[in-house]
């Protein structure tokens, strides 16, 4: 095994399976191999086991089998506190009997420190947040957002090489969720840290990350950058989950050198890209981006499939158009079109064809 | 800007009918501020007079003197001119008016009391004024002077000048001899002086009130915290279970459970009988641990603790585990994250529990009683002794007041030290 192990791996789970009460699998074959300074995100609903497994490398669960490697031991039988690994909690869980200097000069402190480096580091931590002034206020004087930053800047200042962070910025507004987004995302490129990044918002996983795992039930569905996810999820679970998405049911009827043709549940016949059917007759359910619909018809190809639409609804959303169609009996297929001089603005009742470029269109799992 | 903001400037702020905005304003709260007064008079009427009233009564008494006055007016007037730093007797016009007071007192039956009350300044007045009172009633006031000799021929004592040191020394309407003599003190003719060290208990007792209640309230904190932190963080139902458990005691009759202590605690009793069976402890020697401060340490830790462990158990419950786990993920050890981080924020619990248990503690009066024998009784003890069986009131107030003051004090220095802001019951 210590063989085919990547050389690389500086975070690794193998195996890893936890249960809390003997009965059920909170979090089922975990395999997880990170490189250092990569920024992965755990993205997936909630109760899917994300916090468990930062839990378990943080070392505040242990692992029910399974061995999780960081740098290459084991750190099954390793205190929390010995592990060196920084982290951002939810709420902070900034000390509120302590000022915000003493929060971070805590882990120095028992790092045995001394005084005068101990402040040095404490002010580059601070003022790397931009949080430079408020270093004598107490955690209760400080906005949410100024929490999170010196959350943040605490996790950091003992200069950790791993830093997990649970739904940090689950607790702000949107604008300053965002704006903490590249924050966070410029300080761990600086840096050059390693992050775990646990959220169930999938703007945020994708905006920030190298990679992400998405998490469904224990189990890592699809492990991969944000642009792949997105672009070429790997079952109906990530590409429902991932984005807006048109889905509509089939058989496959047609499959050849990565094209297929499905027959849907009322008879029409579409191009698709097989994902994860690969006979004849399988049941599928394809899916399809709102903005990869195509309806005027110079943009297609000549052979494409089209299908009959009804407009239902135009919602004009400033940037973009959202359009509600009647597609094959679905009432909610939606497309998304671009706020360009030259886009043609379609009005309830309209009768249109729609197609789509045949790798656009996933034929995946039912 | 409009022109309403040319006014900030100018004076005060006005109200939309030109008056100023303070004098609408306090107008407009007045209404509210009446209801809401008519609405806690009853429970203010009830506090102040089961609570206020009965308070101010004891620290009058605690004062309070004007009996010699009233039963001996003509006597206190006569004795101004007397010098009573001289150590002679006084004349004949103090005992005319001794007399023509005794009459009246005798009576009315007041002699008896005003003797009682002087024979807590000297011992031996109680009797004299008895003796004196027969004596007097038989006297015919307008011929059987002169009373000096018919004085001392009825008792002795009216020749010794320390009585009538005393009378005059107690003729005053407010006396400070009651806390004089609740800190073991007296007035002599040669001023403020210690009591006789035979008759010194009273410091004694509070210097032991206090050391005892402070032990109590150690040990409290001691098991209390354990419990309150197991309490705090067990699951839900056996945190439920363990919470009637802690309760428990207050279910059941003070007394049963001070009488239980007296059965295990006693010579014979069951941790001897164990230690001996064991063989730590020989049976010649058995331990002493109860009629004495160790029985009354024990026994009034166990009835306080539950007072100590709730207000921890509710300020625990508020500290979310996260900030442990914050503290080890930071590098500190099991140890630094509960002593750094968890046991400073447990402090406003602490300081609540440890304000209500030595509160409780210091003026504790049953289970000394019970078990704290002669070297384990408490200041209250003898206030209680003193309402009831000396019916020295005056003293009893004096004792109390100097208990409430030391108990105010406490408060105060807790307050300058931790600060009270940082109580807190839940
Ligand atoms: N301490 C615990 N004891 C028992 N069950 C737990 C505990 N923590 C989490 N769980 C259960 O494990 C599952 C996964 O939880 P969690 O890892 O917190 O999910 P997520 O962070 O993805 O929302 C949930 O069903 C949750 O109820
Ligand atoms: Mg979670």
């Amino acid at each position: 095994m210590a063989d085919t192990a990547n050389n690389d791996a500086f975070v690794e789970f193998e195996r890893v399976q936890k249960s809390y009460d003997g009965e059920t699998l909170v979090v089922k074959d975990l395999n997880l191999s990170m490189p250092k300074g990569e920024f992965l995100t755990m993205l997936g609903p909630s109760g899917s086991g994300k916090t468990t497994c930062l839990m378990m490398l943080a070392g505040f669960e242990t692992a029910t089998h399974g061995d999780i490697r960081l740098g290459g031991t084991s750190i099954n039988n390793i205190p929390p506190h010995k592990r060196g690994i920084g982290m951002v909690f939810q709420n902070y869980a900034l000390f509120p009997h302590m000022t915000i200097a003493e929060n971070l000069s805590f882990p120095l402190e028992v790092r045995k420190i001394g005084k005068s480096e101990r402040e040095a580091k404490v002010k580059r931590a601070l003022d790397m947040v931009e949080m430079g002034t408020f270093g004598g206020r107490r955690p209760a004087q400080l906005s949410g957002g100024q929490q999170q930053r010196v959350a943040l800047a605490r996790a950091l200042v003992f200069e950790p090489e791993l830093v997990l962070m649970d739904e940090p910025l689950g607790a702000l507004d949107k604008q300053l969720r965002e704006k903490m987004q590249f924050e966070i995302k410029a300080i761990a490129d600086n840096l050059g840290i390693t992050v775990v990044y646990v959220t169930h918002d999938q703007t945020e996983a994708l905006t920030m990350s190298d990679r992400v795992a998405v998490f469904q039930d224990g189990r890592i569905q699809q492990l991969a950058p944000p642009d792949q996810l997105y672009e070429s999820p790997e079952n109906s679970f990530v590409a429902q989950f991932i984005g807006e998405n048109n889905t509509m049911e089939g058989v496959v009827t047609q499959i050849s050198d990565g094209k297929a043709l499905v027959q849907l549940d009322g008879g029409e016949l579409i191009d698709c890209k097989p994902v994860n059917v690969t006979k004849v007759g399988e049941r599928t359910r394809v899916s399809i981006r709102p903005e990869r619909v195509e309806y005027n018809k110079e943009r297609l190809h000549a052979d494409a499939h089209t299908l009959k639409a009804e407009v239902l609804e135009f919602i004009y959303m400033g940037d973009i158009f959202r359009t509600r169609l009647r597609v094959a009996g679905n009432d909610e297929f939606i497309i998304k079109t671009r706020n360009a001089p030259d886009q043609t603005r379609l009005k309830p009742g309209e009768q249109i064809e729609i197609g789509w470029m045949p790798e656009d269109c996933h034929a995946l799992d039912a | 800007m409009t022109d309403t903001t040319a006014h900030d400037n100018s004076g005060p702020v006005l109200a939309a009918d030109g008056k100023p905005l303070k004098v609408s304003l306090a107008r407009a709260l007045r209404r509210q501020k009446i209801r809401a007064l008519l609405l806690i008079a009853p429970l203010l009427l009830f506090v102040l007079i089961t609570f206020i009233v009965p308070i101010g009564d004891m620290l009058f008494r605690s004062v309070e003197n004007q009996i010699v006055q009233e039963t001996l007016p003509k006597t206190v007037v006569a004795l101004q001119e007397w010098d009573s730093e001289a150590g002679t007797v006084p004349e004949e016009p103090v005992f005319a008016a001794l007399a023509a007071d005794m009459k009246i007192a005798v009576a009315e039956k007041t002699h008896t009391r005003l003797g009682t009350r002087l024979n807590y300044e000297m011992n031996g007045i109680s009797s004299l004024f008895r003796k004196s009172g027969r004596g007097v009633k038989k006297w015919d006031l307008a011929n059987d002077g002169p009373f000096k000799d018919k004085f001392i021929a009825l008792d002795k004592k009216w020749a010794d000048p320390e009585v009538w040191v005393t009378i005059k020394a107690n003729s005053p309407k407010y006396t400070p001899g009651y806390f004089l003599n609740a800190v073991d003190m007296q007035v002599s003719p040669d001023g403020i002086e210690a009591r006789p060290e035979n008759q010194q208990i009273y410091v004694t007792l509070f210097k032991r009130t206090l050391m005892m209640s402070l032990m109590i309230t150690g040990s409290c904190i001691l098991l209390g915290y354990p419990i309150a932190w197991i309490l705090a963080n067990l699951p839900m139902r056996q945190a439920n279970l363990l919470m009637i458990l802690v309760l428990l005691p207050f279910w059941t009759s003070l007394l049963v459970r001070t009488s239980a202590w007296k059965v295990l605690l006693q010579q014979q009793g069951v941790i001897n009988d164990l230690l001996v069976w064991i063989g730590l402890v020989d049976d010649a020697n058995r331990l002493v641990m109860i009629n004495n401060a160790t029985g009354t340490i024990i026994a009034m830790t166990h009835i306080l603790l539950p007072f100590m462990i709730l207000p921890l158990y509710s300020v625990m419950q508020t500290i979310p585990e996260t900030y442990l786990r914050a503290a080890k993920s930071l590098g500190a050890t099991n140890w630094t994250a509960f002593w750094r981080v968890y046991f400073p924020q447990s402090i406003p619990g602490i300081g609540a529990g440890s304000i209500l248990v030595f509160i409780l503690a210091i003026g504790y009066y049953i289970t000394p009683e019970l078990v704290g024998g002669t070297k384990g009784v408490f200041i209250s003890n003898r206030i209680a002794f003193h309402i009831s069986t000396s019916l020295n009131w005056g003293l009893a107030a004096a004792l109390g007041a100097i208990l409430l003051a030391a108990v105010l004090i406490l408060y105060y220095a807790y307050d300058k030290i931790v600060g009270i802001d940082n109580v807190k019951l839940g």
